[in-house]
């Protein structure tokens, strides 16, 4: 799909959870070829253990993305060649 | 450096309003849900055709009711299981939007089965996306016609059994059997293989649509771990392990390429056309509103009553009608059984100047009886000092009310002496407008031809209302 393109100032590529959005199902946790998501140990406002980035191993390959439920809860940067 | 962003497809809102407060970017969808796969899935698939504008949506009964909440679409919620009903009526009126409809396995499975089934046969040029997680998810996990044998639900403790259940319905398979569907395919949402052929799926379904191709369904195995009582991880294996035996992923149909594009026509119609379709053309203008007329006017909550063809319901109709066209507020009620002739029917008419609420007349002021048990049945109904008017030609006995005003009239005999027994109503009519003077008898000439069918009766019609006029002034005079 025609991606949005913006200026990061971290290391590409890479991804994000949302925090206050992850309900926890630990989908994308599963699914990650490169076991680069982890839970936090901290509840969100929704009351869950959240997901998120272990900081490092991420291809960009989208694949939380697509098995996450949750419309907005992971974004997932990749390089674009310049 | 320049990143590329995989997120939130733009077909969807900005903010979800349906929980409200600080929840506003989620959805209530449980946990490990596949409701909110699917959902990227086709927004994304919407925003990427650029489609979403000319999309409208439809939601079920179900947990996906509230799907209206995400899409930034055209959207509507229908009545359980008939959302391929509705999609058909859009479908055929916006020839250029993109229809969907989007359904669980107990919306169309169960309650919808013959609607989808019906739809798919019709071959409707819509895209359904069949959501199907084994169980009624939304009221808490009971069994659903998709319920594995064996499988326990809130309806099923120790396991489906098929002697008592029956065995899971398998939609794709029997859909694919019908001649018109374009495109049948089942997949899954339980990794990202198959969330990957399940995009494409979706894809190739609203394609299908796009190019007029005609009727996709795409069944999605989808996890409930809230209503399976297990993980979402699991849930995901559950469906590997339990459901694709039985529920296999496969492309069932595809004509896609061969299928013969639906061509649509643009049908508009004049306004003339329309009253002639109606039958209307010599409706005239609209009457000036008489005020003191109206307010003067004594509210009628009339029963008429007699057999089954004695023109019972048409002079409700005709009566209802002549009152609409001097501004009064009316309703009409029917009530009958499944006889066209020789049955008891009768109807509740009001007339009045104040707003009606319930059109049922339980108390009538004005009783019109045709034959001997419609006096029987509601003799007793009619409120003090109201009008009981008798066909004194059938009916064998007299009002035994004595609190009431009683006219008896041989309506039958009258209008067979016309040579039309049916057209006893209108005689009934002429004499009821000039005895009460509630309104001129003569007004009912407009309207009979409006409500007559046969055109050629209306003449005699007319006089039937002059003789029942005659009747009273000979009878009943009034000094």
């Amino acid at each position: 799909m025609p991606q949005e393109i913006i200026e990061v100032a971290f290391e590409l590529p890479s991804m994000e959870v949302v925090s206050y959005l992850c309900k926890g199902c630990g989908l994308c946790v599963t699914h990650c070829p490169q076991k680069c998501i982890e839970f936090s140990d901290q509840f969100n406002e929704l009351g869950y253990k959240y997901a998120q980035y272990k900081g490092e191993g991420c291809t960009g390959c989208g694949i939380c993305f697509y098995c996450c439920p949750e419309p907005g809860a992971i974004k997932v940067y990749k390089k674009v060649r310049e | 450096m320049k990143a590329s962003v995989l997120q939130k497809p733009k077909a969807f809102y900005d903010k979800f309003e349906r929980k409200g407060g600080s929840q506003l970017e989620t959805t209530h969808y449980c946990p490990g849900c596949g409701h909110g796969i699917l959902h990227k899935l086709i927004a994304e698939a919407l925003a990427d055709f650029d489609m979403a504008d000319r999309t409208i949506l439809i939601s079920p009964v179900g947990c996906s009711v509230f799907a209206y909440y995400y899409f930034d679409t055209g959207n509507i919620q229908v009545a359980h299981g008939r959302a391929p009903a509705v999609a058909t009526g859009l479908k055929r009126v916006h020839h250029n939007g993109i229809v969907i409809s989007y359904q669980g396995d107990g919306d169309l499975a169960a309650i919808g089965g013959d609607e989808i089934l019906q739809a798919a046969n019709r071959g409707e040029n819509i895209t359904v996306f069949f959501v199907n997680n084994a169980i009624y998810g939304m009221t808490g996990g009971q069994m659903a016609p998709t319920t594995l044998v064996g499988q326990k639900t809130t309806t099923s403790p120790y396991g489906r059994k098929p002697e008592n259940e029956g065995y899971p319905i398998r939609m794709s398979e029997i859909i694919a059997t019908l001649e018109a569907p374009v495109y049948v395919e089942r997949t899954a949402l339980i990794d990202f293989k198959t969330i990957n052929r399940t995009k494409r799926a979706v894809r190739k379904a609203l394609q299908n649509q796009i190019e007029n191709k005609g009727f996709s369904f795409i069944e999605v195995l989808s996890p409930c771990p809230t209503g399976w009582k297990m993980t979402p991880p699991d849930s995901q294996k559950w469906i590997e392990q339990n459901m694709i035996p039985y529920f296999p992923l496969k492309v069932f149909k595809d004509i896609s390429d061969s299928a013969t594009p639906f061509t649509y026509t643009d049908r508009t119609y004049s306004d003339s056309e329309v009253l002639n379709i109606l039958g209307l053309s010599q409706l005239g203008e609209r009457k000036k509103v008489d005020q003191s007329f109206l307010e003067n006017f004594p509210t009628q909550n009339m029963k008429i009553a007699g057999f089954g063809g004695q023109g019972v319901l048409s002079a409700g109709v005709v009566m209802a009608a002549c009152a609409m066209n001097e501004n009064l507020e009316v309703s009409w009620i029917p009530s009958y059984g499944p006889e066209m002739r020789g049955g008891t029917a009768n109807c509740s008419v009001i007339l009045s100047h104040h707003r009606i609420g319930s059109p049922l007349t339980t108390n009538p002021n004005v009783l019109i009886v045709m034959n001997t048990p419609s006096l029987d049945a509601f003799e007793d109904d009619v409120v003090k000092d109201g009008l009981i008017i008798v066909n004194s030609s059938i009916v064998d006995r007299e009002v035994k009310r004595k609190d009431v005003d009683v006219i008896y009239i041989p309506l039958t005999e009258i209008a067979s002496r016309l040579g039309v027994v049916a057209a006893a109503n209108m005689v009934c009519l002429g004499a009821y407008l000039e005895y009460t003077k509630i309104m001129d008898y003569k007004l009912l000439y407009d309207t009979i031809p409006i409500a007559l069918k046969k055109k050629s009766l209306i003449d005699l019609n007319i006089k039937a209302v002059d003789e029942g006029v005659k009747y009273i002034r000979e009878h009943y005079p009034r000094s």
